[in-house]
């Protein structure tokens, strides 16, 4: 039974990811070589995702020292908001990030300046906005695993700060600091709505954008499916990489205490860590101000579109997760009853971040272009793709929560004979509940905010929301735009609380 | 009757071998210095392992390559033996239908088992809320119900302080008695088997010994268990 259902989530990924490239190459009229143009997206793919990652990473160990040695009122809080922006839908923020830097936005109109925010400048603001928080995070988790005797043995040595620095602390950077570089890396190399949204022109373009500009303006297939293999290519060697250096993971619990630090109880050192935690507070949380502030008085300016757009969104997220779960468990599953072909599976299921979501929307516009149009079936297709981008995601939970069922009672279960739906009922969905709650959050949530392979199709009667909301933005209805990219915020956290509480209610350790 | 027939386990570079009766209705207390195998072989008693060579019979049927739900045993591992998850009455009812459709005479009897280890009224408890000794009767009660003619028992006590750990081998016995069983438990405390088991097996160097009776045992005991105890 795993064995069916395990295959069966295989193939559909293969198809997915090496099915729709196949089906794009099948089109393209003769590959070319490739041009300098396409070089020079290379290159800046590469550079935008290497600083986004370098910036993230440097401001957030100032960020992670001073939250790891402060404890204050709302530390909680912002260590909570801090996990948000990974379920913040891309174009909400990007709206909140232009209220505050954009041309007319709050800084330009305070100070007087001639703010420019579109091109690298707005790629790099984007990125590091979603990935200063992960990567504080990351190197938060750090600090703390640092035990507290270390600290309390260097202040019985009479340590400074620079020694403490030198001794306990550069030590840890040295291990967590390449690994959260490299997730930023992988997670900006494939960016596609901040680009759409605040690249400009040639010099600022991904290979995802370009992708996108040549399937939907010149209807190159042969272009974009060079390009598809190119970044294939890319994320193919960054995630080989990744996955050899073991990534670090981002863990839930066990932020919530501050170290005790004798050495850092000077006036100066409290005042700069104050400084640093409000700074870091104020780049995270205006910007999300403006969405609520801007959305609460655009809400009334809303056309009629923006609520079908957002029934649409709904429906993509409920789809999307109940695919995203259901492959998801039966990988898990199979996988714990592997030995060899172990890594393969895994590899497979890890094949749709390599992949292209646009690629994988440009595959299946051809694949179903023979039977059915495909822009009647868009919204089907946007749930399949989401399930498989958050499939990583929702693996990384449910692996290990299967595994340690099965280690714990499975015996016990065998022992009394719980089999098939009995097993899966009685053992199963109870022990797996949190972390199943916790992916379906987190899928529902991606889903929502997704504004990806729905862009190529831009047919107006099926936008999702995340759409609707850019095609405002690009209109200029800005008030109308503020309205929907609140209504969205609060549709994706819902469906991530929703989940989320519904996995942890009632759960027993 | 349960036999053991010139049965061989391998794991790795780990060896044991057994080939020995044990007779109805008897108490067996299995004893041997750590590492041994004395779990590995209720391992394979209970079908978590399959031997490389060897038969177990039951009553003169061959159950080798049964699965473990389908052997004549019901039994206790050193921990995990409740679903946290689930209610006491629910993990007690497990040991009657694994799906847990219940009829309202199930459900009676149910009632019963729990009323028997004093847990009436504790039914709607989950393991968490119990203590431990509570934790071990709500286990006890399932084997009850399970009415399965050989009980294995892993040390499942061992966590309990000596009092609860003594009124818990009572109450083994008693079920065991009640059930017409025979039980096969793993302990490392002499007294727990003088105070159960009328006969030892002792595991050591690669081999499970066949049944001997316990007061020979315990007052002559085979070197490798004498240095094992430390006497």
């Amino acid at each position: 039974m795993s064995k069916l259902t395990g295959w069966t989530s295989i193939a559909v990924l293969l198809l997915l990811s090496f099915g729709t490239l196949a089906a794009v190459l099948s089109r393209a009229e003769g590959l070319t070589a490739i041009s300098s143009d396409d070089w020079r997206v290379l290159r800046f793919t590469l550079w935008q995702a290497s600083l986004s990652a370098v910036i993230s990473v440097i401001l957030a160990i100032p960020l992670a020292r001073a939250l790891a040695r402060r404890q204050f009122r709302g530390r909680g809080l912002l260590i909570t908001l801090m996990g948000a922006p990974f379920i913040l839908p891309v174009i909400v923020a990007i709206l909140g990030l232009l209220a505050i830097f954009g041309r007319n936005g709050l800084i330009a109109t305070i100070t007087g300046l001639p703010i420019q925010i579109y091109g690298l400048q707005g790629i790099l603001l984007a990125h590091v906005f979603f990935n200063l928080p992960l990567a504080t995070r990351l190197i938060l988790q750090g600090w703390l695993a640092i035990p507290a005797e270390r600290f309390r043995l260097a202040a019985s040595l009479g340590f400074r700060p620079t020694d403490i620095a030198r001794q306990i602390e550069w030590p840890m950077l040295r291990e967590t600091v390449p690994g959260a570089f490299l997730v930023i890396f992988l997670i900006c190399l494939t960016s596609f709505a901040v680009a759409l949204a605040l690249g400009g022109g040639p010099a600022a373009t991904t290979i995802e954008l370009a992708i996108y500009q040549a399937f939907r303006f010149d209807f190159d297939l042969g272009k974009a499916a060079q390009l598809a293999a190119l970044q294939f290519l890319v994320c193919g060697i960054a995630g080989a990489v990744a996955l050899k250096l073991a990534l670090p993971q981002v863990t839930s619990g066990g932020l919530d205490r501050a170290v005790e630090r004798w050495d850092a109880r000077n006036p100066w050192l409290r005042a700069q860590d104050a400084a640093i935690i409000a700074l870091g507070a104020l780049f995270l949380l205006t910007p999300l101000t403006m969405v609520i502030l801007r959305g609460a008085a655009g809400a009334f300016e809303m056309p009629a579109t923006v609520w079908q757009a957002a029934g649409r969104s709904v429906f993509v997220a409920i789809i999307a997760t109940t695919l995203c779960m259901a492959m998801a468990l039966a990988l898990a599953f199979w996988l714990n009853t592997l030995n060899r072909g172990r890594l393969w599976v895994e590899g497979i299921s890890l094949l749709a971040i390599a992949a292209s979501p646009l690629v994988i929307g440009t595959g299946m516009f051809i694949l179903l272009f023979p039977f059915v149009d495909p822009t009647r079936v868009v919204l089907p297709i946007t749930a399949l793709v989401n399930a498989a981008m958050a499939l990583p995601f929702a693996l990384r939970a449910l692996v290990p929560a299967v595994a340690q069922t099965e280690a714990q009672f499975g015996r016990l279960a065998d022992a009394l004979g719980m089999r098939g739906f009995a097993r899966f009922r009685y053992l199963y969905l109870p022990r797996l509940r949190r972390a199943l709650g916790f992916s379906a959050g987190l899928t529902a949530a991606l889903a929502m905010g997704d504004l990806g392979v729905i862009a190529l199709f831009s047919d107006p009667t099926r936008a999702t929301l995340p759409l609707e909301m850019y095609r405002l933005m690009e209109s200029y209805r800005l008030e109308a735009a503020a309205g929907a990219a609140l209504l969205l915020l609060a549709l994706s956290l819902l469906a991530f609380w929703i989940f989320d509480k519904g996995g942890r209610a009632n759960a027993d350790a | 009757m349960l036999t053991l027939e010139g049965l061989r386990i391998d794991l790795g570079d780990f060896h044991l071998g057994a080939d020995l009766t044990v007779a109805k209705g008897h108490s067996i207390a299995v004893m041997g210095p750590s590492g041994a195998g004395k779990s590995t072989l209720f391992n394979a008693i209970a079908g978590f392992l399959q031997p490389s060579a060897g038969r177990i019979l039951w009553n003169g049927a061959d159950i080798t390559t049964r699965t473990p739900a389908d052997r004549p045993i019901a039994l206790l591992f050193q921990d995990n033996n409740l679903f946290p998850h689930l209610t006491a009455f629910q993990n007690v009812a497990l040991g009657l239908r694994p799906d847990l459709h219940l009829t309202p005479a199930h459900k009676d009897q149910v009632m019963q088992a729990l009323d028997k280890v004093g847990l009436r009224g504790f039914e709607d408890r989950k393991p968490g809320a119990l203590s431990g000794g509570q934790q071990s009767r709500v286990a006890l009660a399932r084997v009850m119900l399970q009415a399965k003619p050989l009980i294995l028992l892993d040390e499942p006590f061992a966590a309990l302080g000596p009092a609860l750990k003594a009124e818990m081998l009572d109450l083994v016995k008693q079920t065991a008695r009640d059930n017409n069983a025979t039980l096969l438990m793993i302990t490392h405390d002499p007294k727990d088997a003088e105070r159960i088991a009328d006969q030892i097996i002792v595991v050591a160097d690669g081999q499970a010994n066949p049944p001997a009776p316990a007061a020979k045992v315990l007052a002559h005991p085979p070197a490798a268990l004498r240095d094992y105890l430390g006497l």
